[in-house]
């Protein structure tokens, strides 16, 4: 198989095994072209991408204009902050008045979980879901994976532990979509108040102790504690204080030596250093955090792609 | 229908240890010098072109890569099924270099304009040839020519070209015809 089974990417639940290992296979030629001198490839010059940023995002919007730029694609941008959208117009009349402009391909991010799938169904383009609320953030989920398949060399049986803020985490539900494709092990660890009640029904095991769940895993993903998203219930604490949480799910150097053993440490950004993790881990030979960026571009290039090549020509 | 043996095995070492006679009168001793053979099919004859030079010029470093050019192919989209990608593995720069493009089999002369197109991300040449063991005459798309030919064939549409290369140095190419292939 060299093609998608999906025509669009909303979310890692639609793919299929063998669409992830074609996304990595293509991945690692791109991540040869980012490599070379120059590192621009022609195979989307007939191609237009807008990128709809309905919330802010900074390096996913720049990581994916990269990609869009390394394959020659004609790119806009579009940002909510100043558009229309702040006038009342609705979000198919938006995006149908950009496509109107002649654009092949959308890539959106949204505040609402859904809202690509959504549109997917009212609109004829090729949609990419850059994050939606908080239910998937596919690129990320493929990101994530490429580089411990980078890491590890396979990811089938190997033990990945997701900590932080799972509840407000799109990050954290594509993840477990794509590494229980690929036959990883995954466990969630975090605060009680902030793990999704009937998680463990996705086939995850749950944790809240942190050095039980570092003992476990050959991974760590530490995601960022998300305090913006914090304040959307106002009068709900998840937790006492950042301080709190830093000592009781803070990860640092003296923690992974107890455990005696190599744990790949990951972060999809941007980190607060000193309180999910503390510098000398994010910085240790173990981390792959900037791989990782690197690693997003590829994979962004791969799926941009191989979702372009479905794309008729008129 | 049974495949036409174009070349045999033991032709093939002629025509290759013929070939790489004359790189050497026009490349002398490879010093500025690079050979670069294109995915997929390319690679395993440049990389033969590369043991029989070495063969004749013993210890003389000759600079081989491997370049893939499926992401500057013109064809993008108008297949129903993408291309899969091979590796790249271009270990230096070719800039101010004389490239010798190498692919088995020369036909409408597209992949080879991919191929230069490929070849400009590692640098600026300071000449670039072509080599291909076969060249389809009369078949051609776009003004390409090679520098070097195997040998040349007189084909049909719906006749396809095929090199077999075996790592203990055996190979022989082999002419199919298929009635009404549109290939």
């Amino acid at each position: 198989m060299s093609k998608l089974s999906v025509d669009h990417l909303l979310g890692i639940k639609y793919l299929l095994k063998e669409d992830i290992d074609l996304i990595f296979d293509t991945a690692q030629n791109f991540k040869e072209v980012i490599n070379r001198p120059i590192r621009k490839v022609p195979s989307l010059r007939d191609i237009t991408v807008a990128n709809l940023f309905f919330e802010n995002s900074t390096r996913t919007k720049l990581s994916f204009e990269l990609a869009e730029k390394r394959l020659s694609a004609d790119v806009v941008n579009f940002s909510a902050a100043s558009s229309s959208v702040k006038k009342g117009e609705t979000l198919i009349d938006t995006v149908n008045n950009i496509l109107s402009m002649k654009v092949d391909m959308v890539v959106m991010r949204h505040p609402n979980p859904g809202a690509p799938v959504f549109l997917s169904r009212h609109v004829n383009t090729t949609i990419i879901n850059a994050g939606d609320g908080t239910h998937e953030h596919p690129t990320q989920a493929l990101l994530d994976a490429y580089s411990m398949q980078e890491k590890l060399g396979d990811i089938k049986g190997a033990k990945v532990c997701i900590v932080g803020d799972i509840k407000h985490s799109r990050v954290a539900l594509s993840n477990i979509f794509c590494l229980q494709k690929l036959g990883a092990e995954v466990m969630v660890c975090g605060p009680t108040t902030l793990i999704p009640k009937h998680i463990e029904s996705l086939g995850v095991k749950v944790s809240h102790n942190i050095k039980e769940a570092l003992g476990w895993c050959d991974v760590a993903n530490v995601l960022r504690i998300q305090l913006e998203r914090q304040g959307d219930e106002k009068d709900v604490s998840f937790f006492p204080s950042l301080r709190e949480y830093t000592q009781q799910f803070g990860i640092n150097g003296e923690m992974i030596a107890n455990t005696g053993r190599k744990i790949v440490i990951m972060h999809p950004g941007p980190i607060n250093r000193g309180v999910e993790i503390t510098s000398d881990v994010a910085d240790s030979a173990e981390s792959v955090i900037l791989d990782q960026v690197e690693n997003g571009v590829a994979v962004r290039m791969a799926v941009l792609y191989l979702l372009a090549s479905g794309i008729g020509r008129n | 229908m049974r495949p036409a043996t174009l070349i045999d095995s033991e032709h093939l070492t002629l025509i290759t240890r013929r070939l790489c006679y004359q790189l050497i009168e026009n490349h002398d001793d490879f010093s500025n010098t690079a050979i670069l053979g294109l995915q997929p099919r390319g690679v395993a004859y440049a990389r033969r072109i590369q043991k029989t030079l070495q063969e004749i010029l013993p210890g003389q470093e000759i600079l081989l890569g491997n370049l893939d050019i499926t992401f500057h192919r013109d064809d993008f989209r108008r297949r129903d099924i993408p291309l899969a990608p091979n590796q790249t593995e271009v270990n230096f720069l070719i800039e101010g270099k004389k490239v010798i493009l190498v692919d088995d089999v020369l036909y409408t002369g597209r992949t080879i304009r991919a191929g230069m197109d490929a070849m400009l991300s590692f640098g600026r040449p300071a000449a670039v040839e072509l080599l291909v063991l076969i060249d389809r005459r009369f078949q051609r798309q776009l003004p390409i020519e090679p520098t070097y030919i195997g040998r040349s064939v007189d084909s049909y549409d719906n006749q396809r070209v095929e090199v077999k290369l075996d790592a203990e140095g055996e190979g022989k190419v082999l002419l199919y015809t298929t009635p009404n292939n549109n290939e």
